[in-house]
């Protein structure tokens, strides 16, 4: 199918940007990457009647160290985000997630925030995000915020974005020292909408013990949420079979995602089990190789 | 409304004033003419409408052609150097029956052009995950990755040679 009719708009600056939001808050669409709003206008299952092109707008298309934070624009690709040697070797959670975001084709165009704004329940970035307690800094054309990311993420497919407001960039903190990372997902075909997937960071000290952990599960909720007793089981353990098998138990406990033709909830549910499991293992491994 | 845009095709200089709504896989077959991207889900899922906007490949059918305001466009028109020689990827899905309707080819040599440039030696495991991006219903894939991997090795040593490159004016970034 093909879109509805829409009025085009290509600002020039962020301010003229939001200007033109703030004229048509309900009515039109900031257009980032364009991966999840054109099929949903291809379907006619958005039909915004104004688009607002963010692709020509400066100052958004950056990824920088920032007082021991990365800031990440917003029109910032998947792409740019999956070759930055700084995300690799300081932020590598994300360096771990980007790839399983679609394909090549999708991560050539697709923004972070865009990801972000569209809070797709199976998407990663969010999940990534979560574990990495990032916030986001949201402007319009008299307001300029920052939310962290459990009170930016609302449900699935809906923020705490107000309708004039856009998401400017992202900030992650730093990672504690020698934290370990890890992020997996299933998907029947590399690229699809995962059924489920995890993303883990651990803190482990020099004698084996862990000092920090953290979990979210993708897929699993309507938006992100950290397995928080899950991270309670853990701090304090030395990471072992007893430890790992308890908490991957309290993540699921709980979690109910919805089934359908591709996976059960019952299924789902094993699967994130799963899937928690090797992100916690990855994590641990990445963590005492650096300790 | 209408936006008129500017961009290069294929090495050619285009315009055109479009609806706003007019996707860039419309653009290209129904204004510019260039039927050989192909337009099979419109959503993203299958790749066939795969081209390369100014060297990354990217699916034509979640762009609209006003985006394409400045930009350089390749097709798989663009690919063979002549009409008499073909691209080392086509001559190489030519000959290792990497087709079979045809439909989704367009798309996957876009996909792949781009991804060699970037990775000129690919294990068998790359070429698969970077075809995960464009269905093929017919071939079963197995026949796509020997070609990309023989196309690759043959672009590899065409590239050490000081025979001309066969990949045809570097539109395509090579």
């Amino acid at each position: 199918m093909k879109p509805a009719a829409f009025d085009y708009s290509v600002p020039a600056t962020i301010d003229e940007a939001l200007e033109l939001l703030a004229e048509q808050p309900d009515e039109a669409k900031l257009l980032a990457g364009g991966q999840s709003l054109v099929p949903l206008m291809n379907f006619r299952l958005a039909r915004p009647e104004r688009l607002i092109d963010l692709n020509g707008v400066p100052g958004l298309d950056h990824v920088e160290k920032r007082n021991g934070h990365v800031v990440i624009g917003a029109m910032t690709r998947h792409t740019t985000i999956e070759r930055s040697s700084l995300l690799a070797s300081e932020w590598p959670l994300l360096t771990q997630a980007i790839t399983w975001v679609g394909h090549e084709q999708i991560r050539n165009r697709g923004t972070i925030g865009g990801s972000v704004a569209h809070a797709d329940p199976a998407a990663e970035l969010p999940v990534a995000l979560a574990a990495l307690d990032a916030r986001f800094h949201l402007r319009s054309r008299s307001t300029d915020r920052y939310l962290g990311w459990s009170d930016f993420f609302v449900t699935g497919f809906t923020t705490a974005l107000e309708t004039d407001e856009m998401v400017v960039d992202v900030e992650v903190p730093a990672l504690p020292p020698g934290a370990g990372t890890g992020f997996v997902e299933f998907a029947r075909r590399h690229g699809d909408f995962a059924l489920g997937g995890a993303a883990a960071v651990l803190v482990v000290d020099a004698t084996g013990t862990c000092r920090e952990a953290r979990l979210s599960l993708l897929a699993a909720t309507p938006a992100p949420v950290r397995a928080t007793q899950a991270e309670r089981l853990l701090v304090g353990s030395t990471l072992d079979s007893a430890a790992m098998s308890a908490a991957v138990d309290a993540a699921v406990d709980g979690v109910e995602p919805t089934g359908d033709i591709h996976g059960s909830t019952k299924y789902r549910v094993k699967l994130l089990r799963t899937m928690a499991h090797r992100a916690l293992s990855m994590a641990a491994t990445r963590g005492r190789n650096d300790t | 409304m209408t936006v008129d845009i500017s961009l290069e095709i294929n090495g050619t200089p285009v315009t055109g004033a479009v609806e706003p709504r007019l996707l860039l896989a419309d653009f290209i077959r129904d204004e510019v003419g260039l039927t050989g991207t192909h337009l099979g889900c419109e959503h993203g899922v299958c790749g066939a409408c795969t081209i390369q906007l100014d060297g990354a490949a990217i699916r034509s059918c979640l762009m609209f052609a006003a985006q394409a305001d400045g930009h350089s466009i390749n097709t798989v028109e663009g690919m063979a150097p002549s009409s008499e020689e073909l691209h080392p990827l086509q001559q190489a899905f030519h000959e290792f029956h990497a087709l079979q309707c045809g439909f989704c080819t367009p798309g996957i040599l876009m996909t792949m052009a781009a991804f060699l440039r970037n990775e000129p030696d690919p294990t068998a495991d790359q070429v698969r995950t970077a075809l995960s991006g464009n269905l093929c219903r017919c071939t079963g894939y197995q026949n796509i990755v020997t070609a990309v991997i023989e196309a690759a090795k043959r672009m590899r040593e065409d590239a050490a040679s000081p025979r001309p490159s066969p990949i045809g004016g570097g539109h395509d970034g090579s």
